[in-house]
């Protein structure tokens, strides 16, 4: 049996006595070298999972742990010690007057010797390809920007575990795919846990695993290719599945033979290769 | 920007003025506008106008740009002047002026007068134009460190004015979508009585209260999940630090009050 690292027990939260119940008995857990999706509907709960995880909402039944310490007022600043945070704004948590200011906010508040800091705010915007922007104010960047310069905070500060809350949302294809295979290293070279939150099927492919959430409650727990397998049903919760799986179907109806659930176009093309040359 | 107003306005360089540390300009500025008030002679008051023109010079910038963008101060200057002209009444009747009789002590009171609101408008922008906002704000917080035993909160202060200075430019753009958005639906801001006018703001105020509201609730939870719990045990990534050039500078600024102590009549 593994360690986990994250662990939610039977967690129900709401953000007030008067208000419904935003997570029902929420049960999951977490490895610590893995990468898991989680993805839902808008307002099906994504991001109140996130902001238990470190203890910025407490739940009101069940109990978090995280690398070992139940969540609590008393655990909090050392569960935020390994865990980095990307939230959805990326303007509301740009903290710093110009981009290294920003980025060396995590460190300042972890007390890191300044020589220390300057080294890592270097390598974590190169990381990102923003150090060109050192000095640049938060309003003479895109978006998109700002997301590059809010992973490169989370990437300086090494967590154990890295939760982007839609933080790729605001980048253009390419730039996602150079920011998740950035992310993607970094986890593969410091077995990190990572946690990708998304309302769009298309970005939990390469996931490890995938926490489908639906009206509060956990609906699947799954790997990617048994989720794509629901089509219909996760059509019913909201979720619309990517092109290449709804093209598979439709061949799949026309009498084409597909054995494995395609992922990628890549995929779909190995997939149609195999059944033309039985033919 | 020929005729842009420059209090406040803070214009890069390279000068020797820029580079100083800014809590060696602060404090110097500090002790002119208290010594600007000792100052009772020609002599003195050369000696505080060469030291101002001077130091205006060391910033590089052009003085006729310094000079142009007081402009409304200058107004207020020559009123003051006119002002001590016509009330004034010591000395000996020099002139008349439109049946005015104008007194010698009015002259030169006012023109001392003048003088002095000049020179102190002058130095103390001379602060803005060559510091950052930023780096006022961190000197701020290094000088006031000692209030620190009395519980004064210093480091939130300074925290505050520097949140301050990140989020004005956003709110900003923010003013501007927002009176677009509603332009655009038919709030007239630009024409119309004063009152119609000032009625067209409340739509656009209370959306930008909305939003900031919401801004400054998700900014404290980031700032607190990236691990903020206050001034203590942090380290700083920018620091001042006191360079020979401030010394020299401190130096030539005590000259400076002992050249006033002897010019003083
Ligand atoms: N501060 C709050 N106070 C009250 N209710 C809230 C608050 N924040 C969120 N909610 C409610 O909790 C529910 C879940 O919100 P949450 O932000 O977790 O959804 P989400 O899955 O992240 O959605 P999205 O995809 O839109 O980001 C929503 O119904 C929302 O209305
Ligand atoms: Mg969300």
């Amino acid at each position: 049996m593994r360690q986990s690292f994250i662990e939610f027990n039977n967690v129900s939260f709401r953000y007030g006595e008067e208000h419904p119940w935003v997570l029902k008995n929420v049960s999951f857990v977490i490895y610590p070298d893995e990468w898991v999706a989680i993805i839902g509907h808008n307002g099906s709960g994504k991001s109140t999972i996130a902001k238990l995880i470190n203890g910025l909402l407490f739940p009101q039944e069940g109990e978090i742990i995280v690398d070992g310490l139940k969540v609590s007022q008393d655990t909090i600043w050392e569960v935020r010690k390994s865990v980095g945070m990307v939230f959805q704004n990326p303007d509301n948590q740009f903290v710093g007057t110009t981009v290294r200011d920003d980025v060396a906010f995590g460190l300042e508040n972890r007390g890191v010797p300044r020589p220390e800091m300057i080294k890592r705010i270097d390598s974590s915007l190169t990381a990102v390809s923003m150090n060109d922007y050192l000095l640049h104010e938060p309003h003479r960047l895109s978006g998109g920007q700002k997301q590059r310069v809010a992973i490169a905070s989370i990437l300086a500060i090494s967590p154990k575990v890295i939760i982007l809350d839609e933080a790729t949302a605001m980048l253009d294809p390419t730039g996602r795919l150079e920011i998740m295979s950035t992310i993607t290293e970094v986890q593969d070279k410091h077995n990190l846990a990572l946690v990708t939150i998304t309302h769009d099927l298309n970005e939990i492919t390469k996931a490890d695993r995938v926490i489908v959430m639906n009206d509060g409650k956990v609906w699947l727990e799954a790997t990617p290719r048994e989720v794509f397998t629901k089509k219909e049903e996760l059509q019913l919760i909201g979720l619309d599945t990517p092109f290449v799986s709804k093209l598979a179907d439709q061949l799949t109806n026309l009498g084409v033979e597909i054995n494995n659930q395609p992922l990628s176009h890549e995929e779909l093309l190995e997939e149609l290769w195999i059944s033309h040359s039985k033919m | 920007m020929n005729n842009a107003f420059i209090i406040g306005q803070y214009i890069p360089g390279e000068s020797i003025i820029h580079r100083l540390d800014p809590r060696t300009k602060i404090t110097i500025i500090f002790f002119f506008v208290i010594i600007v008030f000792f100052a009772n002679s020609i002599a003195s008051y050369g000696l505080l106008t060469v030291f101002s023109i001077g130091s205006a010079l060391a910033t590089r910038i052009k003085l006729s740009y310094i000079i142009k963008g007081l402009t409304p101060v200058w107004f207020l200057i020559i009123f003051t002047f006119i002002l001590h002209l016509v009330v004034t009444r010591e000395g000996d009747v020099l002139f008349e002026l439109l049946s005015f009789p104008v007194y010698s002590g009015a002259v030169a009171q006012g023109s001392a007068i003048s003088l002095r609101f000049f020179l102190l408008i002058l130095v103390t922008s001379l602060l803005t134009l060559t510091t950052s906002p930023i780096e006022i704000t961190d000197a701020i917080e290094s000088l006031l460190h000692p209030l620190k035993r009395i519980k004064f909160p210093v480091h939130e202060l300074a925290l505050m004015m520097s949140i301050s200075l990140r989020f004005i430019p956003t709110l900003m753009q923010e003013t501007e979508k927002i009176s677009k958005a509603q332009a655009s639906r038919g709030v007239d801001f630009k024409t119309g009585p004063i009152k119609e006018r000032l009625q067209a703001i409340v739509p656009l105020l209370v959306p930008l209260f909305v939003s900031a509201f919401k801004r400054a609730e998700e900014l404290a939870m980031a700032m607190e999940a990236r691990g903020y719990q206050g001034g203590e045990g942090r380290t700083k990534l920018r620091e001042l630090k006191i360079k020979p050039i401030d010394i020299v500078t401190f130096g030539i600024f005590c000259l400076i009050i002992i050249g006033l102590y002897l010019t003083r009549t």
